[in-house]
């Protein structure tokens, strides 16, 4: 993907040729939004809830009730905030990362990075600013203190990221070359959410809806993916025929399950400074 | 029986860096036939229509086009993933090999990759409702591919895993029904966890698992169209049934 022309797909919907007040483009995007929401989603995208400033990200928050390309895009780029962020501060941490995980998480550090450039500038006057977060939920994680609770919540962002942006696709449909982007960015975090649930001893993919030791707060990022029915054909009882047999929990790990706007929405929203 | 090795197969699409590497494999006779790939990029947009439906064209079976297409042509992949990891845990060295570690990931690959396989013959079954219009089981040959070499195993997962993200992100855009792209996304995530995975048991503690030979510098991974895809595939020789795909992008 050149990022050229994926900038020049959203010029071409006029959506960057705001020039009006954060206020304007807001209103320019609403009305965009409703000519752009063209695909029927049979799946029901919940609204999303979107942080446009600094200073108020969680407390007045935009709602709308179109799900569009750019909303999509907007959500996709405050959980890159989020990870961009949470990495940074954990490389810039004395002593938190161990030698042998270093390019581990140097890579992802670097990819988020990448991200967040990406769609800002995909969406220029459109994008969100950075919320200021706060990963220690008000100091009940010692997450720049201790290894362990920092890669369990790596785990559950990456994790969150797979499923958010999966729950976004259909809103990207009626871009090609903006679905591309989003699904290239999409399996890029499965990588890395299997690599740290490695770190962490677990399996690479989602097993049920086992939350894998995370605190009990991190279980709506896991809820639903105990799903073994996938248009209408039940993956839990799929028959070796040559072969070991295959247990029924294989099912709902190989396919991995969406979460809507509003369900990441709420996750990434535990992490927003009070 | 002639051994090749494939390296460096570039994407005009992206131009990206090398994308398949593999060794060990040898061409074998027949293969993929790829005769009058579409080439038009039109965004896929295109309904499908009932001449397009997969099915024996001039003797051979073409894989079809629009959502019926993209769909046969993942079930297509999906075969060989199945094949290849039911062979690798039925190796009489597999005990023995890999660790422990490696055979729980092996294991897991070939219970997901199988039970794929059979959600697209299901589904395909369902949705076509002709028997005529479901793609045969491919019959595949590895060549010379030792089973019970650890590495030859593991790079060939590699290579496999990561043609299978890069055909769901690249096949995406040409899927017209929605709920069909968010099943597509509900399996090349997992695709993308299996690389991972295999990535860093053939190098722990390194940024390969998603590493700078498939990620580029904006940290998007590789995606690349159902031609580009099937000729990397058939110049592994692996797939021993010909087939076509006249009306893929």
């Amino acid at each position: 993907m050149n990022i050229i022309k994926f900038i020049e797909s959203f010029t071409d919907d006029n959506l960057l040729n705001s020039k009006g007040s954060r206020r304007d483009s807001f209103s320019q995007f609403k009305t965009l939004g409703k000519n752009m929401a063209t695909a029927a989603l049979p799946f029901g995208i919940a609204s999303l809830v979107l942080a446009p400033t600094k200073a108020n990200a969680a407390a007045t928050a935009f709602m709308t009730t179109q799900d569009t390309p750019t909303t999509a895009l907007q959500l996709a780029l405050i959980l890159e905030y989020l990870e961009d962020e949470f990495y940074q501060m954990a490389l810039d941490t004395n002593g938190l990362i161990p030698a042998a995980d270093q390019a581990i998480i140097a890579q992802i550090s670097q990819h988020e990075s990448a991200h967040v450039a990406f769609l800002a500038s995909a969406l220029g006057d459109m994008a969100p600013m950075k919320p200021d977060f706060d990963f220690t939920v008000g100091g009940a994680f010692d997450t720049f203190g201790d290894y362990p609770t920092f890669l369990a919540l790596s785990q559950a962002f990456e994790d969150t990221g797979v499923r958010a942006y999966k729950g976004q696709a259909g809103n990207l449909m009626s871009n090609g070359d903006l679905l591309t982007a989003g699904l290239q960015i999409h399996s890029v975090e499965a990588r890395h959410a299997s690599q740290i649930r490695r770190l962490r001893g677990q399996k690479g993919w989602i097993v049920g809806s086992d939350r894998g030791g995370l605190p009990e707060a991190a279980q709506a990022v896991y809820d639903g993916e105990e799903n073994a029915i996938q248009a209408g054909f039940n993956t839990a009882s799929v028959m070796a025929t040559n072969g070991p047999s295959i247990p029924a929990a294989a099912g709902p790990e190989s396919f991995d399950e969406i979460l809507t706007g509003q369900q990441a929405t709420d996750i990434a929203s535990l992490f927003f400074a009070q | 029986m002639k051994k090749v090795k494939v390296e460096e197969v570039k994407s005009n699409l992206t131009n990206r860096r090398s994308f398949l590497k593999i060794s060990g494999l040898a061409i074998a006779g027949t293969g993929l036939v790829l005769a009058g790939c579409n080439n038009d990029d039109d965004g896929g947009m295109a309904p499908p229509v009932d001449n397009q439906l997969p099915g024996v064209r001039n003797g051979v079976f073409d894989l079809g086009g629009g959502d019926a297409g993209i769909l046969t042509y993942a079930y297509a992949l999906e075969q060989l993933e199945a094949d290849f990891y039911t062979r690798v845990v039925n190796g009489n060295n597999f005990g023995s090999v890999f660790s422990s570690e490696e055979q729980t990931v092996l294991t897991d690959l070939y219970n997901h990759e199988v039970i794929h396989r059979e959600f697209f013959r299901a589904a395909l079954t369902g949705a076509l409702n002709d028997p005529d219009r479901l793609l045969p089981d491919l019959n595949f040959d590895y060549g010379d591919l030792n089973f019970g070499n650890r590495l030859q195993v593991l790079n060939t997962a590699k290579t496999l895993e990561d043609t299978g993200v890069a055909a769901y992100n690249g096949a995406g855009r040409y899927i017209t029904t929605p709920d069909y792209l968010v099943i597509a996304g509900k399996i090349v995530s997992v695709e993308a966890r299996h690389a991972s995975a295999i990535r860093s048991l053939l190098n722990p503690g390194s940024a390969d698992f998603a590493g700078d030979d498939v990620i580029d510098a904006n940290g998007l991974d590789l995606a690349q169209m159902p031609s580009q895809i099937l000729a990397a595939v058939g110049s592994l020789g692996v797939v021993q049934t010909p087939f076509t795909a006249q009306f893929l992008p």
